[in-house]
């Protein structure tokens, strides 16, 4: 996934969407909007950055899991969980650098960010990037040199969220 | 400057505004867990090293104990899990990476091991509920082997009660996410702290002065180990990165400054080891039982400060404009 922070006006609609799509219930979320504001009065710069899990190539949270509960979707890097063999134990959540997880209530399985798998299966967008009114967010293959998202990460700056972590997050923000 | 905030409103259960996933009930297992550890070194040490005559509680005695103290354990943990009636899924899979799920299947093995330990002492330690066993041919046979082989029995305890005590402490090591956790000591300062307790355990319990001598002096040793390891941790939190810095600060003037360094620190460590010294110099005995039983609040600290501490520490750290009371105070008005 690759978010524009140049487009994005922090409106929150991609949390909304997800809500929406998702089912999520009340008062807990799977993305949020993060505005990160940095410089000395006057000279202030605002970046607007949507955040979720970062399905990491290297993801601790999958590492940890003591049931294998939490594993990669037919092998592609998208993380989830499966509630049948998850115990509730919460070493994924303590596990993710980005506290990306969260408890499902009142169920009690733990949940995350699925990149909307059941529509990627289905060649569609997760619902966050295909809600986007600025169209900031993209998402596609970056194995594919000839992606969108291949390209944007050709031909523009961009970074990583603590990239320090060894965890190898696959969302990117073009800056 | 720089500033980052949460714009829309996440309020996630156990995560917001920091991380707190765990409470009481895995620090008392963790405590509770070091301490099985402990007694089962102990009681096994006693028998490979023939200390029958000098430390008979030890011997004898103290291996019923393991299975009783670690089931409570076991319990506290099962009422954390959020997703109880899948706890058998623990079960019906091995995670190499996962030192929870290690911990599952050792926790699985120490009970038989534990049993056959109780066994082959329990005509001398416990006659009466030996005598309900002798009562089966069946009973006496397994009796008698056991008996036969407590030697041997004692040399298969020491390695899986080492990975219990050790496990609880790789258990929070392994969290690359969570600096305070992050280090090599913390499987072995549990350890260390597991024996101690266990040690104050046994000076609490046994009746005879010989022993409650012996095990005083064992604790002391412990403890200075302990003291010395605890510097080894915070040795290397003060000089990794940011975030491990950042991790230290939470005891060096941070939330979990008192309960660190008073609890812990004073009240568990250097106030027994004084009173501990005092009475095996035969200065003052007056306090002799204080000492233990300070040790055993130590040890339960020292859980209790690290699990803490160290899920607050973070990689990513928002300030939150969102107020879950004020989506409260919107129902209510409804």
């Amino acid at each position: 996934m690759v978010i524009d922070t140049k487009t994005c006006i922090g409106c929150g609609d991609c949390v909304v969407a997800c809500k929406t799509e998702n089912n999520v219930p009340e008062g807990l979320n799977r993305d949020w909007v993060v505005e990160a504001t940095s410089g000395t009065y006057p000279d202030l710069k605002t970046e607007f950055r949507s955040e979720r899990c970062n399905h990491c190539s290297n993801p601790t949270c999958v590492t940890l899991c003591p049931t294998g509960a939490s594993h990669l979707w037919n092998d592609t890097n998208i993380v989830l969980v499966e509630p049948e063999k998850c115990t509730g134990c919460k070493a994924c959540i303590a596990a993710c650098p980005y506290d990306a997880r969260l408890v499902m209530h009142p169920d009690g399985y733990i949940d995350k960010c699925t990149f909307c798998h059941h529509r990627v299966e289905k060649g569609l967008d997760p619902a966050c990037v295909s809600s986007c009114p600025t169209g900031c967010m993209h998402f596609g293959l970056i194995d594919d040199p000839h992606s969108k998202v291949s390209h944007l990460l050709k031909t523009r700056e961009h970074k990583v969220l603590n990239p320090e972590t060894g965890n190898d997050p696959n969302v990117f923000y073009l800056i | 400057m720089s500033e980052e905030l949460l714009v829309t409103a996440r309020d996630n259960a156990l995560i917001d505004p920091g991380l707190h996933i765990w409470t009481w009930e895995v620090a008392m297992y963790l405590f509770l867990g070091g301490l099985t550890a402990g007694i089962m070194i102990f009681a096994a040490l006693a028998i490979v090293r023939n200390r029958e005559q000098e430390a008979p509680f030890t011997a004898a005695r103290l291996a019923l104990l393991a299975p009783i103290v670690l089931s409570l354990g076991m319990t506290t943990l099962f009422m954390d899990l959020e997703h109880k009636l899948f706890v058998y899924r623990f079960y019906t899979s091995f995670q190499i990476t996962s030192p929870m799920s290690w911990g599952a299947w050792i926790l699985i093995i120490i009970y038989p091991v534990s049993v056959l330990q109780i066994l082959s002492t329990l005509r001398t330690g416990y006659s009466f509920l030996a005598g309900f066993v002798d009562r089966l041919t069946i009973g006496r046979l397994i009796l008698d082997w056991c008996e036969r082989y407590r030697y041997e029995i004692a040399l298969t305890v020491i390695p899986f009660a080492v990975m219990l005590g050790v496990y609880t402490g790789i258990l929070l090591s392994a969290f690359s996410a969570r600096p305070f956790w992050n280090n090599g000591v913390l499987g072995v300062l549990f350890l260390i702290s597991g024996m101690s307790t266990a040690a104050a355990l046994v000076v609490l319990l046994a009746r005879q002065h010989s022993e409650k001598e012996l095990f005083t002096r064992i604790d002391l040793v412990l403890i200075l180990a302990e003291i010395g390891l605890v510097a080894l941790l915070l040795i290397s939190l003060a000089s990794g990165s940011a975030q491990h810095l950042e991790a230290l600060e939470s005891v060096m003037g941070g939330s979990y400054t008192i309960p660190f360094w008073v609890l812990f620190v004073g009240i568990g460590l250097l106030i027994p080891m004084l009173l501990e010294t005092l009475e095996i110099s035969g200065v003052n005995k007056s306090l002799a039982m204080l000492a233990p039983v300070l040790v055993l609040i130590g040890g339960y600290a020292l859980r209790q400060v690290v699990m803490d501490a160290g899920q607050e520490s973070t990689w990513t750290n928002y300030d939150t404009q969102y107020s879950s009371e004020v989506l409260q105070r919107i129902h209510r008005s409804d």
